[in-house]
């Protein structure tokens, strides 16, 4: 093996953490019989939320402040990838019954 | 007397006061397949409702809202079909679904005779009302009345179905101001 791409592969393991963040998640979100669960759920910036509808009843996650409104059409998932660090109050638009929490670290 | 408490839910929805309604005693107690009638026929009446607003609506949140009440409660509907059909139980007709389809094919004729913004409004405030009276006939006496688990379950989403649709009728009359 020849000295540079030994080099090469002793860069690439340092920096490979580096370029692929280190907490990366997807963190699931149910919602069951018009309840949302967990009603306060914990994630990072570049945490992926998949929101799993197990109802038969179009929902939707829309963010108070605007941040998101996703569609989940009955027994579908969507997801949405945290963009910003910040609590986010989120509804349903169809039940605004339908209320949760999303604590977005940074 | 089942007979007493149909009257009270009648006055209920005419006079939009649900209030009227906890007065029932436990022996107006109605049975499981008329549990199951009256539950179906408040789904239709508010079908039928939302059918007519889908025509006759000018705002667009107003007709969003209608084609929200026809999907949501054609799917409530469904799984009450399918419910009973499990369960084996034939839906009795009784004076309270009468009672509650004769009030509201009156409501339909009346809102009928309004169009443009009068319309709007009206279906509206209406929606609003009906799902309070909804709510509470499901609160003190449907489900505390259901004796079948599975259907007591319905029932409670049917409830919270109901109160998410009370909720997001507030919020388009709040905009139709
Ligand atoms: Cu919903």
């Amino acid at each position: 093996m020849k000295p540079g791409r030994l080099a090469t592969i002793a860069l690439a393991v340092v920096f490979l953490p580096m370029v692929v963040p280190a907490h990366a998640a997807t963190i699931q979100i149910v919602m069951e019989n018009l309840v949302i669960s967990p009603a306060e759920a914990t994630a990072k910036v570049g945490d992926t939320i998949e929101w799993v509808n197990k109802d038969v009843f179009a929902h939707t996650a829309t963010a108070r402040g605007g941040d998101f409104d996703v569609m989940l059409p009955p027994k579908k998932s969507a997801t949405f990838v945290l963009k910003k660090a910040g609590t986010v109050e989120y509804y349903c638009r169809y039940h605004p019954n339908m209320k949760a929490t999303l604590k977005v670290e940074p | 007397m089942f007979v007493r408490w149909s009257a009270a839910i009648a006055a209920a929805v005419l006079l939009s006061s649900p209030v009227l309604l906890q007065g029932a005693s436990a022996a107006d107690k109605p049975t499981d397949p008329q549990i199951a009638h009256i539950a179906y026929t408040a789904g239709v009446i508010d079908i039928n409702a939302a059918k007519q607003a889908q025509k006759k609506a000018r705002n667009k949140d107003v007709k969003a809202f209608a084609a929200d009440m026809v999907r949501d409660h054609e799917a409530v509907n469904k799984q009450a079909l399918a419910l009973v059909k499990k369960l084996n139980v034939t839906p009795e007709d009784n004076d309270t679904s009468k009672a509650l389809s004769k009030q509201a094919s009156e409501k339909l004729a009346e809102l009928d005779k309004l169009s443009g913004a009068a319309y709007d409004k009206a279906y509206v405030a209406n929606e609003v009302a009906y799902h309070k009276t909804v709510n509470g006939a499901l609160e003190t006496q449907l489900i505390p009345s259901a004796s079948n688990a599975e259907l007591k379950s319905l029932l409670q989403t049917g409830l919270k179905i109901f109160q998410g649709h009370q909720q997001h009728a507030e919020h388009v009359a709040a905009e139709l101001k």
